[in-house]
Parts: C-alpha cells; sequence; structure tokens
C-alpha cells in the first residue's frame, strides 16, 4: 500500500477552528490539559475505518461538519427541555439536570443529595484546583481515546461527586442530560465519581434529546470505586433519532470492588459507548451488561476493555444486541489479563437476533492473555430467532408478532435483569416493552 | 490450574533445543545475483524457460509489490526484512534428473534423513499394496523429484512441478492462477508473484477420485536464501484429493524468509482436503536465528457443493503470519479449517483464518487449539463474514488456547460480521483449565488425576488430529511427540 497522507476532513478543520475560537472562553484550570489533549486529536483526527478500533465506526464518514458547543441555556429554555422527559422518571432519586452539556443547578436537586455523598460543579472544581480532580482518566489506555481526548477539550461542565467512605445511601442520583433546540450543537460533559472504601452507591444516567436534530454529544463518566465499595451504574440511551452520541465510561477497580454498569441503547442515529475497566486490586468483580434494541437507519457500538492487572478478579460481561430494519450493530470487548493477573475469571458474550435481512452485525471478542492460571472465555452469536421457539408459541395460540415480541423480551432481559436497584430495572424493562411496542 | 507436569514435560519434549531437522546438505548450487531487481526476475524467467506471459506477469507483479508496505497489524515483531539481502533463486547444479538415479545422492540422502519417501515402493503381486503417497521434493528453489507421476498420469491426475505445469499446460494455469490470491492481495503475496521459483501444480478431473495422497515437502538448504514457493491445486468437477505438505530448514543464526502462496479451487461438488504439518526451524531458545513464514493460502470453493478443509499443525518458524482461508462461493459449500499450534521459546506465531461466506446454505466450521510455552506469543486471528446473499449460511468456530508458564502469551481475534438474518454464528474461545467435573468422573473410575488429565485433554486436541491423513498423523505425532495433552479449555 502506498503512503496515505489524509486531508483533514471539512468537520476536523472545523473542530480546530472551534478549539482556537473557544479556549478564551474556557475556565482557567490546571488539571486539565485542553491543549495537549487537541494536540492528541488533531493528530488522529476523526477515526476512521482504517483505524483498527473504528473498523466498523466510521466517525470520519459520519461526522460530516463540527457542531459548535452548545451556549448554557436559559432557565425558561432549560424548563421547557425537562418537561417532557420520561427516562428514570418515576424512580426515586436526586437528579442533577444538564441540559446542553450545562448542569441547570435550578432543576436540579442540589440540595436533596443523599447523606454521605456530595456533589460539586465540574468548573467550579476546575477553578478551584480540587484535588480529586487528580483521579479523572482512570484508565490508561482511555488516554489514547480521540473521543475522550476530544471530550477534554471541549469539555464545557460536569460533575464532581464523592461517596464517604461506608456510606450506603438507599437513593440513587440521576444524572439527567437532556438536548434541545433547533440548530446543531455538541456538548462535552463530564462526571467524576469517588466511591469511598466500603461505599455503596448506586448512579443512574439517562440521555434524551430533539428527534429529526444532528447534534453530538460526548460525555464521559470516570469512577474510581475504592476497596470494598460497589458501584452500580445503570444508563439509558434515548437520544433523538438523528443524534451522534459519544460516550466513555471508565473505571477503576481497587481491591474486592464491585461494578455494576448496564446499558440500554435504543436511541441516537449513531452512538458509540466505550467501557475501559482498569482491575487494579485483587478480588474485584465487573458485571458489564449492553442491551441494544435497534430499528432503521442507526449504528450503536459498544466497545469495552477490561484490562485485569490484579490477582483474582472476576470478570462478566453480556452484551445483547436486537436488529430490526437496517441498522448495523458492533460489538468490540477486549479482556486484557496480565502476567501479575493470576486466578482471573473473566466471561465476555456478545448474542445478537436479527429480526429482518436488511440488519447487519459485526463482533470482535479479543482476549489477551499473560497469565497461565486464568478461566477466560469469550462467545459470540448471531443470527434470526429460532423458529421452533416461535411454532412452539404459535401453537399455543400466541399472534407471530406477539411470540416474537416475548422472544425478543426473554433474549434482552437476560440483559437487564442483573441490574439491582428495582426501580432502575423497572425502568429499562419499560424501555424495551416501549422499543416493542412502537414496532407494532 | 496451571498445567500439568506431564505437559510441561511433553512440550519441552518438542523444545526447540530439539530440533531434529536443523542439519545442512552441502551441494553445490547456482544461484541468482543477490537482491532483487527486474533483472533478477528475468533470470528466474529465463531458468523455468517461462513464455513471455508469465515474465510479463511477474514484472508486473514486481512493480505493483515496489509501491506496497508491509503489514504491520499481526501481533508479531521481528527486525525488518532487508529485501536486498536475499538470493531470490538457488538451485542445486545437478540438472534436471530423468530418473531418481540421476539426483545428486546427498540430496537424495537429506530425503532419507527427513524420512521423505523418493523411491516409489511397488506393490507385490497378490499382497494388498501399502497406503502410498506421491511426493513432490522442492528443494530451496526447484523440485527435485516428483513420484508417481506415471501411475498419476493414468488416472488423468496432473501432478508436477508449478514451473513445468506453466510450459505444458499453460491454459490451465494461467485460467487459474491468481485467480484465488489475486497478484495485490497483499505484500507477501505480490512478492511471492514476482519471484516465485517453484512448487506443486495439480489437476483433478472431472469425477476423478485421486488414487493416493499427494504431498509437497519443502526443504530450504540454501544460506541467505529465501523459498518463495507457488502451489496451485484445481479440483474440477466431482474429484477429490487429499494434499499434504511438510516443510524443514536448517539451524541457522540469521532469518530466513519464506513467502509462499497456495491456491485452491474446488469447482461443482469437488473436494480437497489440505494438510500441513509445519515445522520449519524456530529460532534458538534466545530467539536467534529461525525463518519468517509469511504464508497466504487461500481456497475457494468456486461451485456449488465443494467443500475445503484446511487442517494445519504448526509447531515450527521464528514468525508465522498465517490465514488458510477459504471462500464459500458456491451454494452449499463448506469450509472446515481445523489447527493446532505450538509455540515455544521465543517463536510468535499469528494464525487464523478467514471463511467467507458468498453462497447460499455455506456451512464453516473452525477448531482451533493455541498452546504457548518458554516466551512465545501465539494469537488466534479470524475472520467469519457471512454476506447479505448468503441466506442460510452457519459457522462454528471454538478456538482454545493454554499457557504454559508465565512468559508468553495467548491472544484471540475475532472478527465475526453477519449481514443476513437466516447466518447462524456461534463463536466460543477460551483460556482455562480442565473441567472439575470431568476429571471427577475419569477419578471415579480409578484413574489418577494425571491420567484424567491426559485423557480429557487427548480428547479434546483430537478434533484436529483426526483430521489429518493418516501417514500425516504419523507424522505429526512423530515431530511434536505428543498429541498435545495439555492444552486444557
Amino acid at each position: 500500500m502506498a503512503d496515505v497522507t489524509n486531508l483533514r476532513s471539512p468537520a476536523e478543520a472545523g473542530l480546530s477552528k472551534l478549539f482556537e475560537s473557544s479556549r478564551k472562553a474556557f475556565a482557567s484550570d490546571q488539571a486539565i490539559s485542553r491543549e495537549e489533549a487537541f494536540r492528541f486529536f488533531e493528530a488522529t483526527g476523526l477515526p476512521s475505518r482504517r483505524v483498527e478500533a473504528f473498523k466498523y465506526t466510521d466517525l470520519r464518514a459520519a461526522i460530516t461538519e463540527a457542531a459548535p458547543p452548545a451556549e448554557a441555556p436559559s432557565e425558561d429554555a432549560a424548563r421547557a427541555a425537562v418537561a417532557g422527559v420520561k427516562g428514570f422518571a418515576e424512580v426515586e432519586a436526586a437528579r442533577l439536570t444538564f441540559v446542553n452539556g450545562h448542569l441547570v443547578a435550578a432543576l436540579s436537586d442540589l440540595d436533596r443529595i443523599p447523606e454521605g455523598v456530595t456533589v460539586a460543579p465540574l468548573n467550579e472544581a476546575l477553578a478551584q484546583g480540587d484535588a480529586r480532580l487528580k483521579l479523572l482518566a482512570p484508565v490508561e489506555q482511555v488516554r489514547e481515546n480521540p473521543i475522550y481526548q476530544l471530550n477534554t477539550a471541549f469539555l464545557a461542565d460536569g460533575a464532581l461527586i464523592s461517596v464517604a467512605p461506608g456510606a450506603k445511601p438507599r437513593t440513587p442520583v440521576h444524572l439527567r442530560f437532556v438536548g434541545t433546540g433547533a440548530t446543531a450543537f455538541s456538548t462535552a460533559t463530564r462526571v467524576l465519581v469517588e466511591v469511598g472504601a466500603g461505599a455503596e452507591f448506586f448512579l443512574l444516567e439517562s440521555h434524551e434529546g430533539p428527534a429529526g436534530l444532528t447534534y453530538q454529544p460526548n460525555d464521559a463518566l470516570d469512577v474510581h470505586i475504592g476497596e470494598e465499595a460497589a458501584f452500580r451504574h445503570t444508563r439509558l440511551n434515548r437520544e433523538g433519532d438523528a443524534a451522534i452520541a459519544l460516550s466513555t465510561l471508565s473505571v477503576r477497580l481497587d481491591a474486592r470492588a464491585q461494578l455494576e454498569t448496564v446499558n440500554l441503547v435504543t436511541g441516537a442515529k449513531l452512538s458509540r459507548h466505550q467501557i475501559y475497566l482498569h482491575v487494579a486490586g485483587a478480588d474485584a468483580n465487573a458485571v458489564v451488561n449492553g442491551a441494544t434494541l435497534l430499528g432503521h437507519g442507526q449504528l450503536a457500538d459498544s466497545t469495552l476493555l477490561a484490562d485485569h492487572a490484579a490477582t483474582g478478579g472476576v470478570g462478566r460481561e453480556m452484551f445483547k444486541t436486537v436488529i430490526d430494519g437496517d441498522s448495523t450493530g458492533v460489538f468490540q470487548g477486549k479482556i486484557i489479563v496480565r502476567q501479575v493477573a493470576q486466578q482471573t475469571d473473566g466471561k465476555m458474550k456478545s448474542d445478537c437476533l436479527l429480526l429482518t435481512d436488511d440488519g447487519q452485525m459485526m463482533n470482535k471478542p479479543e482476549l489477551e492473555i499473560f497469565a497461565d492460571d486464568v478461566a477466560c472465555g469469550h462467545g459470540a452469536t448471531c443470527g434470526a430467532p429460532d423458529e421452533d421457539l416461535l411454532f412452539y408459541l404459535m401453537a399455543r395460540g400466541l399472534p407471530r408478532a406477539t411470540a416474537e415480541s416475548l422472544l425478543v423480551q426473554a433474549f434482552i432481559g437476560e440483559a437487564v435483569e442483573t441490574v439491582t436497584h428495582e426501580g432502575a430495572r423497572d425502568a429499562l424493562i419499560g424501555g424495551i416493552e416501549a422499543w416493542l411496542a412502537a414496532r407494532g | 490450574m496451571p498445567a500439568v507436569q506431564e505437559t510441561i514435560d511433553r512440550v519441552r519434549s518438542i523444545d526447540i533445543d530439539q530440533y531434529k531437522y536443523g542439519f545442512e546438505t552441502v551441494i553445490e548450487m547456482e544461484k541468482s545475483e543477490k537482491g532483487l531487481s527486474e533483472d533478477v526476475i528475468r533470470f528466474i524467467s529465463a531458468k523455468k524457460n517461462e513464455p513471455e506471459w508469465m515474465l510479463e506477469w511477474r514484472l508486473d507483479a514486481y512493480k505493483r509489490w515496489l509501491t506496497m508496505k508491509e503489514p504491520e497489524w499481526a501481533r508479531v515483531a521481528y527486525d525488518k526484512v532487508d529485501y536486498n539481502d536475499i538470493y531470490y533463486y538457488a538451485a542445486p547444479k545437478r540438472k534436471g534428473p530423468e530418473s531418481l538415479d540421476e539426483i545428486d545422492p546427498e540430496i537424495l540422502k537429506t530425503y532419507e534423513k527427513l524420512g521423505i519417501p523418493l523411491r516409489e515402493v511397488e506393490a507385490l503381486e497378490g499382497i494388498a499394496p501399502e497406503r502410498r503417497v506421491a511426493v513432490d521434493a522442492v528443494f530451496d528453489s526447484v523440485s527435485v523429484a516428483t513420484t508417481f507421476r506415471k501411475e498419476l498420469e493414468k488416472a488423468g491426475v496432473i501432478f508436477m512441478p508449478i514451473s513445468e505445469a506453466i510450459r505444458e499446460y499453460p491454459d490451465l494455469v494461467r485460467q487459474y492462477l491468481g485467480s484465488v490470491v489475486p497478484v495485490t492481495d497483499n505484500f507477501f503475496a505480490t512478492l511471492n508473484s514476482a519471484v516465485f521459483s517453484d512448487g506443486s501444480f495439480v489437476y483433478i478431473p472431472p469425477g476423478v477420485r485421486c488414487p493416493m495422497e499427494l504431498s509437497t515437502y519443502f526443504r530450504i538448504n540454501e544460506r541467505d536464501t529465501g523459498q518463495f514457493e507457488r502451489t496451485l491445486i484445481i479440483a474440477d468437477k466431482g474429484s477429490y484429493v487429499s494434499y499434504l505438505e511438510g516443510c524443514t530448514a536448517p539451524k541457522r543464526d540469521d532469518n530466513q524468509l519464506h513467502a509462499a502462496v497456495v491456491e485452491l479451487v474446488a469447482l461443482e461438488d469437488a473436494e480437497i482436503k489440505y494438510s500441513t504439518v509445519q515445522n520449519w526451524y524456530p529460532g534458538d531458545n534466545e530467539g536467534k536465528g529461525g525463518i519468517y513464514n509469511f504464508v497466504t493460502k487461500r481456497g475457494d470453493c468456486r461451485g456449488a457443493r465443494s467443500k475445503i478443509s484446511w487442517t494445519q499443525v504448526e509447531t515450527g518458524s521464528a514468525i508465522t503470519w498465517k490465514y488458510p482461508s477459504c471462500i464459500l462461493r458456491g451454494d452449499d459449500s463448506r469450509g472446515e479449517f481445523y489447527s493446532i499450534a505450538v509455540s515455544n521459546g521465543m517463536q510468535q506465531v499469528d494464525s487464523g483464518t478467514k471463511m467467507i461466506h458468498l453462497g447460499k446454505n455455506t456451512t464453516s466450521r473452525i477448531i482451533s487449539k493455541g498452546i504457548s510455552a518458554g516466551r512465545s506469543q501465539n494469537t488466534y486471528r479470524g475472520l467469519v463474514s457471512a454476506h447479505k446473499k448468503a441466506k442460510g449460511a452457519r459457522n462454528f468456530t471454538n478456538c482454545d488456547s493454554l499457557l504454559i508458564g508465565d512468559q508468553c502469551g495467548a491472544h484471540t481475534v475475532p472478527y465475526i460480521e453477519s449481514k443476513n438474518a437466516s447466518a447462524v454464528f456461534e463463536h466460543e474461545a477460551t483460556t482455562s483449565k480442565i473441567s472439575e467435573d470431568q476429571k471427577f468422573y475419569c477419578q471415579q473410575r480409578g484413574l489418577s488425576e494425571e491420567e484424567a488429565t491426559a485423557l480429557i485433554v487427548n480428547g479434546f486436541v483430537r478434533d484436529v488430529l483426526q483430521q489429518l491423513p493418516m501417514e500425516f498423523a504419523v507424522e505429526a505425532q512423530k515431530l511434536i511427540s505428543i498429541s498435545l495433552e495439555g492444552s486444557v479449555g
């Protein structure tokens, strides 16, 4: 192959321009280097399918123009935007509302934060040089990710959440992200969660936005789970049907820490949810699930990297994808077991149901093992609903559509039934049922 | 659970220090000038008495190769090859033997030492003939002997060095050469297209079941040479052939390059079974020397109901970069890939397969077992894809690995791309210990733990060993002196 020099795409040139013009407006901060992050991004550019990690999700082709960072909305506009949002609406929680990527205090329960938990707006923390900011980017590999670096460069708002050691608040905190507007915009938020030793914390995260508008959210969640602490995270992607939604979750697990994260995707034209895990302490336990339901013209990418660097870690990763229409599902998973991480038990699975002939699923489940006493496995399956099962249900009098819905529900339900928080689990099941109902 | 002692001992017994085929044959050789240029290509072509079109084909490949970059995506690290510091042609000086008696006795001795039968064993009257294998022996850049040719001709089977086939059956060669692995397929295949020197050509006519197994034995002997063989096998409608391939090289401190291309074409209802025992010199314990094995192998199930099956036992080479693949073009065609890759010392293996489902109701099966020991790295890399029109395609993939010691690595990089709802793909891979339940069951019946482990693991690798033809299964056993116990999954 001859040397190929990629010309900068209009979107890349636009991003450079936007960065130059908006850098003055950014809060002065020492903890993050936007400059460095942007230089990194500029060097890599928007990743195309020639970049292995983006083989199936060509951002260079998908992002044709750089959308300007969204301004903070007026309170009235924010109130109007939030009025109709549904994600986790029925679950009792302390809400932090972000409209177009900006924390709206008036619509947040800053005064009703559960005991043992503190919340500080990220901009304040950055201005004050908060010591906790050193916990940002808790996984080494995430620093080499262009999406994450782009988030750092344009970071506009976010929050710092601390859970005191031993605290076990029953009420979850709900990060409610809402998009609104008539013209294309981009957002970049970062939430940092520090779960103290022995604590247990529930975090809900929902993303919703207007239909028909090509907005580009880029959200990052950095989490540090202390020794014997548990972090339980439920995420809902109900972005608008033209959105290009990028998100990154990076988690460091200390000894005997527990992670539970489940992501339900039904929204966005193109979404890529990246999960980076660094198992730093012995005997940590991670449950990472994803449930994706796609209709027409969508692409949803779940990319996972689990880096086991301590002994006895247990990882259970299960991703379920249902594709109806001409959508594309992508799963890329990689388990790394370092030499020191003996007795690691890692299992990764990606299953896909294709309901029509037009859908496609790309699976890439990788293992990279350097320890000799491990039990690691991965599996991937793909196919249409089993005709025998459908026949069994239809023989009992169910119409074909109902039988298929039941099968889909049973299939995808496996990925969400592990959610510990009952309300959050019901909300995800509700989301699945709504998707099936809309399918007709 | 780490590997059991028995496994460790057995793998050690195939340690690279035990390489038995590392001797060198001293013989007068004729070589091209060092390095690669149009002149060298003209020299090779002239040596082979090739027609003009073949030379043009080579020169075209060379021009394209000059614009290409060496691939870097594989999980292997090595000192880059200086392509101008290699002899691209080396052949024993004694010319074109008409019969076995005319072959340089040193070469005959070499093959004797390697245990390769170059003398045709005649069956005695009234006694059931032994199972026989026809051998094409390729020594550096030329084929030195091809056995049983007359008998094969009687059945209509063409089995000869490809250099001869180019002269004798130009239409057939021209029709199929480069039709499975195009000239510009990849860096190494393009290089091969420019400089390939010898290899085997097989044509099985319609409806013929090849009366014996065919085999090619590749030997690199000369210093500073590369071996670039090219094999082309065509199984016409309704025919069947089983083909075996073996390879060895002397022990040397410097690396030698082996960049082969193998193309298989199976027409309607035809079946090709291709087995390899790859035992190139792997280098010493410190990673000094050894063969760089950069090979492109691909089969095209062109006709309906055709079948191609790859079986490989990989124990040699310093670096292996090899992905025997199947293009399942014909409806109801079938592709299979069975592999055992054992890496030891400082070896690096990046191997796997591609199953590309294009036709309706095509099926494929991949069984891959990797064992890494020493400080080696063993990677399985594979692609299974179903095209939109590949209705009812099915694939089952199973790849398991075992690590012996904590200095090595085992990696799996599968790509599974489904563009069709009626395609059913299943993939599983493990790196794990033997099931406690199975072991308990065996121990209940009076076996010791070690015996139980050996029994279970034996069963575990049998899927692959069973696929080898009898003669090769024996050789594979001899080569690795184990049936790969210890690969637990």
